[in-house]
């Protein structure tokens, strides 16, 4: 049976880890490999790295690291952040990645997604949809693009079907308004995306405590669940993370 | 030396370091005559069934693989890379028609179902790490049934006496198949930690005895 995943998510900036690392043992806890590596042996199911680089001056670090995660990984991984073209998509998947995420430039130009599908294959790209909650009540959730700064107007659960329509492998969704919170995953919003299409939903955004990873899986119906500063600071293992969740019955991968 | 062929279809690095890892010595090749020359081949891949047999005919290595399977040279097939060992596929060929693959094993290689057999929704791609039960084999020398590898894919291979290993999605589809010292294997040993590299190193040991 397909296990659900576990994925640790590390922001990069300029190649460095930010948003605080804490681990013990590493010798340099912002260097992004050394610290995916840690999680390659903690049997973490893959690993994303996320550029923030604001300037799309630095997508050459971006892309060496990238091929530098091809040399030290044993385990598949995402790169997201910055890709405007088919032609970015195009160096970072040359230099090793195994999928890239797509955001603000999905939302810009959807055909993005379908061009990138056929020239990588559906399973390579991953539209992370940013959303959040709209005030007044009822589940519904608004796309946010530029790093979560600018608002769309777009209603989330039906850009998720269209990313997938156009040939999105993936759905990364993050609920702004539990970035941050460790209230744990936005259950309803990760529910409703992940009933609403055929392709699988990795859930993100909002962990704090332990059981809030099984939570996603179970309440949420999400298909992997990301966390990144549980994991950074080592209050939690991604071990621990999956015991937990095989007591709550769900199929992990140990 | 094992020939890892190169036809354009993603990064192979990962490939060849644990091919490498397994004591190989490797050659990344888009040449047919280094398949020619080979005492073992690598065919891995992601993409579509139709734009890599073309690529693979234009270019001549297609011909010197069926050659060289032909002989006897040992073969290890890697996602798209089994599912070319079929004789046909059907992801982005025209409506209505097949490609021809490389016709190792019979069969026509498919889109995987979204719904089981009760109708239950599964997603498609299969995305993630799954088990194998493997029927016993050399490839899966010391793997016992059961252990995780990494997939990613939204075709399957069809069923066919060639099956040594299976797995459960949606449906339960050959994962790992096996025509004399052609091997393929549906899910990622590259990308599937230490399972992965012993599989690469029971294959390294299959071109060793060859």
């Amino acid at each position: 049976m397909l296990a659900k995943r576990v994925i640790p998510c590390m922001d990069v900036k300029d190649g460095r880890v930010v948003k605080g690392v804490n681990f013990v043992g590493l010798r340099d806890a912002g260097d992004p490999i050394e610290l995916a590596r840690r999680y390659d042996e903690e049997r973490a199911d893959e690993v994303i790295f996320l550029d923030i680089t604001a300037t799309s001056d630095d997508r050459a670090t971006t892309v060496e690291l990238a091929s530098h995660a091809s040399e030290e990984l044993h385990l598949p991984y995402t790169v997201g952040g910055g890709f405007r073209s088919v032609e970015d998509i195009r160096k970072m998947i040359a230099a090793g990645a195994d999928k890239v995420s797509v955001n603000s430039a999905a939302v810009a130009d959807p055909t993005l997604i379908t061009k990138a599908a056929h020239a990588f294959g559906t399973q390579a790209i991953i539209v992370a949809v940013d959303a959040k909650r709209v005030a007044g009540g009822a589940d519904k959730w608004e796309v946010y693009v530029a790093g979560g700064r600018r608002a769309t107007g777009i209603d989330a659960v039906q850009w998720a079907q269209e990313a997938a329509k156009r040939g999105a492998g993936e759905i990364l969704l993050t609920s702004m308004d539990r970035d941050g919170s460790r209230e744990g995953f936005d259950c309803a919003l990760t529910r409703a995306v992940a009933r609403a299409v055929d392709i699988p939903v990795i859930a993100s955004g909002g962990v704090g405590k332990l059981e809030h990873f099984a939570e996603g899986i179970l309440e949420g119906e999400a298909d992997a669940v990301l966390a990144a500063s549980v994991f950074h600071f080592g209050e939690l293992s991604i071990r621990q993370v999956k015991e937990d969740m095989a007591a709550h019955g769900i199929p992990i991968r140990m | 030396m094992i020939c890892l062929i190169d036809y354009d279809k993603g990064n192979l690095r990962s490939v060849q370091r644990g091919l490498e890892a397994a004591g190989a010595a490797v050659v990344v090749s888009r040449a047919p005559e280094d398949i020619t020359r080979a005492s073992g081949l690598v065919l891995p891949g992601v993409g579509a069934f139709t734009d890599a047999m073309r690529t693979l005919e234009a270019t001549g290595q297609a011909d010197a693989v069926r050659d060289a399977v032909r002989e006897g040279v040992p073969f290890l097939g890697i996602c798209l890379g089994m599912h070319l060992m079929f004789q046909f596929g059907e992801e982005h060929a025209k409506t209505g028609e097949l490609t021809p693959g490389l016709g190792i094993i019979p069969g026509v290689v498919r889109k995987m179902p979204k719904e089981d057999s009760r109708g239950v929704a599964h997603k498609v791609p299969h995305v993630g790490w799954n088990t194998v039960d493997v029927t016993d084999d050399a490839l899966f020398e010391g793997i016992p049934s059961g252990t995780h590898f990494y997939f990613t894919h939204s075709f399957m291979a069809p069923e066919s006496a060639c099956t040594v290993g299976t797995t459960t999605h949606s449906v339960t589809f050959p994962s790992a198949v096996r025509s004399g010292n052609a091997y393929g294997v549906q899910f990622h040993p590259e990308k599937s930690s230490d399972a992965g590299a012993l599989l690469l190193e029971d294959f390294v040991r299959i071109v060793e005895r060859a």
